[in-house]
């Protein structure tokens, strides 16, 4: 379980220390809250840009073209800097560039390796990482960088697709408890107050002694357990955002409720919790491999980085890689998608923030 | 020797220098008042007096001695020996300066405990001694509480009084009174004089010069870093030499005629160069010179190149606005735009006790003039506004606007007068849509009244932006980049937009510098001359109100205890409140 | 009386009803989060119910377990002892009734009453939970009131450790240390249950995790506080910087980490399934972990009421502590 999770569940405090929380899931760049300026003074007149403005920082690369194509590289180096201008810094392009990666692995796996993922060879089972089979070999001699590789599908889409399910259900059920009157509001938050009662992986295990294993169902299973978090938070965004004072001068321009709601309420309310999904997708996908390495995920042949895992962690007194690098794929998954999403949070708040 | 030295103090924040070249001095039993806008440096200057200018921030002095130390060369260690024990700090909101989690007495003991100045039995004696002499009544039950339980008066009267605990000879108060009411503000600069006669010397740091006038002996007017100007307090006050200090103090509201200008004639607007006058680029004397390069400092400490005249800023007469014949209050006879007649409104508190809001008030606002509400925090007057702008439903009473009724209807009802009732709020920000540019902003009323869309509703906007003085490049600007000034100007256009009949404005300059909120309220008077909007102006600040209203309303604990033309209410108010809130505001002074 | 007697008399006239009225507040507040509690309960035994029903296929199938033939009078006699042919309402009462007796029901799997298993894996988890929120604690507090707004080097470098921590798979977090100190360096024992030392990598693994969410917050918490008027206003009395943290900040941060209270019940809870098979443990996640694979419900009804209960219990005494904490929330 990770930041997100916590910054979801954090929203079951009193409102100003759950934003504290969920500012505290910022722990690189983002700072502390940017511009709560006392109310008591203002930005100096005459009518000088605000810092806000100003608050992007150009970090611009350093230049290493050679001097012979730097004609040629200057169209393509300013658009690079644009480019890092806009994710954020040279860390946000990295962060971009794994992320890019990984999507392209996910699609074709088989253009960054030539070995097969599901060829046993006993006879070349758990050797060590080498240059013919860089991350090594696991028990029954398969390559473990093809195994990784090829994983990428399965365990972006499970963390892809659980994230979708919860943020839809959860963004359904919090605007209806939002904007649906007191009686939807206090039922579903009752039901959601009951849920937060159970941990995630308890309610994930619930669903699937249901359910059934299986990938759909560890889909379904993460998206319960984390959609009530979603649902508390788009509905707290949508109680501030129908208590704020451009609702209000909505409403003094004498604008019908359904044109109100579509116009302010929704996009204002949404906005956030999408972006926070961005950074919930790496809770999502840790929960997801934790049910794989349980055995209650993708069945082992197929090559999914929690169930390889699981059979690593066995291997472990003579194979140590088997179960290192496809914990490092989704540590860095998690790390370039939080990045990201971070950054995404960031970019928000400067535009949106007071 | 004087207690306190300072020159040529220089405070960066790594390329950025928020204070530049400052000198003064300080003796005992004296109160330097430090007079400047936001972003003026005032605040770094008092921390930097106590080695807090906070993080990254390079102080360098030619000297900087306090009682005969040098403090550039101060450790750390001996820092927190002066600290508290020797120089006082007191900030603005006692509400945040104090440890909300802690009682008040623990605070008011903990420079007595750092210090060890009163030995330990003794302390929550000496705490109940310091509370009562700093004005705090029933001091052992005080000490007791905390900071959210006390008044906003006392929480400041404790502050300072953890401030005074180990009796330091310099007091540095950093807008002491700004977040407090009117009376309670008066009591606490009474509580500051008291002490400066005893002996205590005070840097009082403001931007409000009503503030500054009663207290301060010498002022020293800071502008973007820099003094531009110090002398004798009143010297400064009645015969300002720096343009800057002059546009400072036309902007003061309330102390001229109504029709009288607040907001200095424009400047070029031309940048000034690294070294030239930081004011250049608004000062309307500037020239070449000012922008360029600095002139030494005049013997009557001004730094100007083309300082006002001593004769002339000692008999300097106020330009006054077109001089529009001051017409009586439209006649009573005139049918009332908005009438107001006798409305309630309770609202259930946490604790489950009943609270009127407000009790049994009635106004009219007539077409075309201007009511002032004013009072100060729980008087009700926002919930006036909000019954105005039919936001909220009284409990008892009616509301009539426009000769139908107002209150008691359904939204449905009500949404189709809605645009001829339009609102400008304190905080601008808040009342904008996010993701909306200007445009955007100011389109979506124009859309409302079905003017039509396009290239026509685009130059709608840019004339309602020209018309509140802003350029249409503005148009493609998020609020969140635009600066206060501009935003509350924004929701002037936006409220125009419609052109509705009345416009309520809920403290609409509070939050606003003085030459911002100066600018702002000529426009709005400029406006209603040009366009006869009516104007519902409510406004804690007594000044503002006075300025801007044809008739007042005083309110007091949700009532209305006082109303009439404003210069009646303003020379010859009958009731007790009344007298004492003007009491309050005039008391003393140089001016 | 003299004077001073006199205020003080007055003073304590006023001072206890005032007392008086804010033990009733903290009262009420008692009883409405006790209330609020109870609820939660409630709803939590229901949602264990509906899940129940929602199995799909016959239960005495289920509850046979697979490749369990059983004659027609066998599940006609499982029927009626479980109550399954009575309307769903009041198969739902009686549910209730039971639980309210203790009675959590029959492990299928197991043949034992679901209450008796689950206090024999009790104690293994509550060892690891606590030792792993002790580690937790020690870490996040040293590295946030050491670093918090000071010390770039150090700062960025704890930053990045909590980083990874939070964005790493705890199972394999625990995988990486048994390579190093089991296996490797031959430290610890791999796995079982036996003693301090088999204990201690089990809870680092789950320490790790949450010391790097509490970290944050905590630092955080700290530098939202020190930026505060009030922290000024303390070093401006003479206090060090040192003690304007641990006197005045750290108070203020730990606030933030009540809103996460739910949040490290549910991370232990659900860490400890996992921990557990990584490192072959015995305990309630070992527990939970077999009876969702084997289906069997009323093990893992009785997991969800257990789970809730720690929850309820452990939210409610720190929203008490928090009224310790915060004399602004007393107010009724």
């Amino acid at each position: 379980m990770s930041p997100v999770d916590r910054e979801v569940r954090a929203t079951t405090g009193p409102a100003p220390l759950a934003a504290a929380a969920a500012d505290a899931a910022l722990p690189a760049g983002s700072g502390s809250a940017p511009g709560t300026c006392p109310a008591s003074e203002s930005g100096p007149e005459p009518e000088a840009p605000s810092t806000a403005g100003a608050a992007v920082d150009p970090a611009p690369l350093t230049g290493t073209a050679l001097p012979a194509v730097a004609a040629s590289a200057s169209g393509a180096g300013a658009a690079l800097r644009a480019l890092a201008r806009r994710a954020g810094g040279p860390g946000g392009l990295l962060a971009f560039a794994v992320l890019l990666l990984l999507v392209l692995v996910a699609a074709w796996p088989g253009l960054f390796t030539s070995a097969q993922p599901d060829i046993s060879d006993p006879v070349h089972a758990f050797l060590a990482p080498s240059t013919a089979h860089p991350f090594g070999t696991d028990q029954l001699g398969r390559d473990i960088l093809a195994r990784v590789l090829y994983g990428a599908r399965l365990s972006l889409l499970l963390g892809a697709g659980s994230t979708v399910l919860s943020v839809a259900a959860g963004s359904v059920l919090g605007l209806l408890a939002g904007i649906g009157g007191r009686w939807a509001d206090q039922a579903l938050m009752r039901l959601a107050d009951v849920l937060f009662a159970l941990p995630p992986i308890l309610l994930a295990l619930l669903t699937v002694a249901v359910l059934g294993s299986g990938t759909s169902n560890v889909m379904l299973a993460i998206a319960v357990a984390f959609a009530p978090g979603y649902a508390r938070l788009v509905r707290g965004e949508t109680l501030v955002v129908r208590r704020s004072g451009y609702v209000e001068a909505a409403v003094g321009l004498g604008l019908p409720r359904p044109l109100l709601v579509v116009r302010h309420v929704l996009p204002n309310a949404l906005g956030p919790v999408l972006v926070l999904a961005t950074v919930g997708f790496g809770s999502a996908l840790i929960t997801a491999s934790g049910l794989s390495f349980l055995g209650l995920g993708p069945q082992p042949p197929a090559p999914e980085w929690g169930t390889m895992l699981s059979e690593g962690r066995n291997n472990l007194a003579n194979a140590w890689w088997t179960a290192v690098f496809p914990g490092v794929a989704i540590t860095v998954t998690v790390l370039a998608v939080g990045a990201v999403g971070r950054r995404a949070q960031a970019r928000f708040t400067r535009r949106t923030a007071r | 020797m004087s207690l306190l030295t300072v020159e040529g103090l220089t405070v960066s924040f790594g390329p950025q220098r928020v204070v530049r070249d400052l000198s003064f001095t300080l003796d005992a039993g004296q109160c330097l008042a430090v007079v400047g806008e936001s972003g003026s440096g005032k605040s770094v200057t008092a921390r930097t007096l106590v080695g807090l200018a906070g993080h990254g921030a390079h102080v360098a002095a030619r000297r900087l001695e306090f009682a005969g130390r040098d403090l550039t060369a101060l450790r750390e260690r001996e820092w927190r020996g002066l600290r508290g024990r020797r120089i006082g700090l007191v900030l603005q909101d006692a509400l945040v300066s104090l440890d909300p989690l802690r009682t008040v007495g623990a605070e008011v003991a903990e420079p007595l405990r750092v210090h060890g100045t009163v030995p330990r039995p003794l302390v929550p004696q000496r705490v109940q001694e310091l509370l009562a002499d700093a004005g705090v009544p029933e001091p052992a039950w005080r000490a007791s509480q905390f900071p959210h339980q006390l008044s906003g008066g006392l929480r400041q009267r404790a502050l300072i009084a953890s401030a005074l605990a180990a009796r330091p000879e310099l007091l540095i108060a950093d807008e002491p009174t700004t977040a407090l009411d009117v009376t309670v503000q008066a009591q606490i600069l009474d509580l500051f004089a008291g002490l400066r006669d005893a002996g205590t010397a005070l840097v009082l740091i403001s931007h409000d010069l009503s503030v500054v006038a009663r207290l301060a002996d010498h002022v020293a007017v800071m502008h973007a870093g820099r003094l531009v100007e110090t002398g004798p307090a009143e010297q400064v006050l009645n015969r300002p030499r720096h343009p800057y200090t002059r546009s400072l103090l036309d902007a003061v509201p309330g102390a001229h005629a109504k029709g009288a200008r607040l907001s200095a004639p424009p400047g070029t607007g031309l940048p000034p160069g690294p070294d030239g006058c930081s004011y250049a680029a608004s000062c309307p004397r500037a020239d070449d010179d000012c922008r360029t390069f600095l002139p030494s400092r005049d013997a009557l400490g001004s730094l100007c190149h083309h300082p006002l005249s001593q004769a002339a800023a000692a008999t300097y007469a106020r330009p006054v606005a077109v001089t529009v014949a001051t017409d009586p209050a439209p006649p009573p006879t005139a049918a009332p735009l908005l009438e107001v007649v006798s409305v309630g409104k309770r609202y259930r508190r946490a604790d489950g006790a009943d609270h009127h809001a407000v009790h049994d008030v009635s106004f009219q606002v007539a077409p075309g003039e201007t009511l002032g509400v004013v009072g100060e925090s729980g008087s009700g007057k926002t919930t006036v506004a909000r019954i105005a702008l039919g936001l909220v439903e009284p409990d008892s009473g009616s509301v009539r606007f426009g000769g139908d009724r107002w209150s008691g209807l359904s939204e449905r009802q009500r949404r189709p007068r809605r645009l001829r009732v339009q609102a400008v709020q304190q905080d601008p920000l808040g009342s904008f849509d996010p993701r909306w540019d200007v445009e955007r902003l100011i389109g979506e009323p124009l859309a409302r009244t079905g003017a039509p869309r396009g290239r026509a509703r685009r130059e709608q906007v840019g004339e309602l932006l020209h018309r509140v003085g802003l350029a249409p490049e503005l148009m493609r600007r998020r609020p969140i980049e635009l600066s206060g000034g501009q935003r509350q100007r924004v929701a002037i256009a936006r409220a125009l937009a419609p052109e509705p009949d009345l416009i309520v404005a809920d403290e609409p300059v509070s939050a606003l510098d003085a030459s911002v909120q100066a600018q702002i309220l000529d426009l709005l008077a400029d406006l209603q001359r040009e366009l006869g909007t009516a104007l519902l102006f409510i406004s804690h600040d007594l000044g503002v109100i006075r300025h801007i209203s044809d008739r007042v309303v005083v309110m007091q604990g949700g009532r209305v205890v006082e109303a009439g033309a404003a210069e009646e209410v303003f020379t010859a108010p009958t009731h007790p409140y009344a007298k004492e809130l003007l009491a309050a505001r005039s008391g003393g002074g140089a001016r | 009386m003299t004077a001073p007697t006199l205020t003080r008399a007055r003073a304590d006239a006023r001072h206890r009803p005032l007392l008086a009225s804010r033990s009733r507040a903290v009262l009420g507040a008692v009883a409405q989060r006790l209330l609020g509690a109870a609820a939660v309960l409630l709803g939590a035994a229901t949602v264990a119910f509906v899940a129940l029903q929602l199995i799909p296929g016959d239960p005495v199938t289920v509850m046979l377990g697979p490749g369990n033939p059983a004659t027609p009078q066998l599940r006609a006699r499982i029927r009626a002892e479980y109550g399954l042919d009575h309307p769903v309402a009041q198969q739902y009462l009686h549910y209730l009734g039971r639980l309210l007796h203790g009675d959590l029901g029959e492990s299928y799997q197991l043949q034992q009453p679901v209450a008796h298993v689950i206090a024999g894996q009790l104690w293994p988890t509550v060892q690891l939970a606590v030792l792993a929120m002790g580690f937790a604690l020690v870490l996040a507090l040293t590295a946030a009131v050491t670093t918090a707004g000071r010390r770039r080097a150090a700062r960025a470098a704890v930053q990045l450790a909590e980083l990874l921590s939070v964005s790493s798979p705890p199972y394999w977090i625990g995988i990486v240390l048994l390579t190093l100190f089991s296996f490797h360096w031959r430290l610890f024992p791999v796995a079982g249950a036996d003693g301090f030392a088999a204990l201690v990598l089990p809870a680092l693994t789950l320490a790790l995790p949450l010391a790097g969410v509490l970290g944050q917050v905590l630092r955080e918490g700290l530098e939202t506080a020190l930026g505060q008027p009030f922290a000024v206003t303390a070093r401006a009395r003479g206090l060090s910087d040192t003690a304007v943290r641990l006197r005045h900040a750290l108070r203020h941060a730990t606030t933030a980490l009540v809103t996460l209270t739910g949040w490290l019940t549910g991370s232990l809870l659900g860490g400890a399934v996992l921990v557990e098979a990584v490192f072959a443990r015995p305990g309630i996640g070992a527990l939970t972990l077999q009876a969702t694979t084997n289906k069997d419900m009323p093990l893992v009804v009785g997991v969800v009421l257990l789970s809730a209960s720690v929850f309820v219990v452990i939210s409610t005494l720190v929203d008490l502590l928090y009224l310790l904490i915060d004399p602004r929330l007393r107010r009724g």
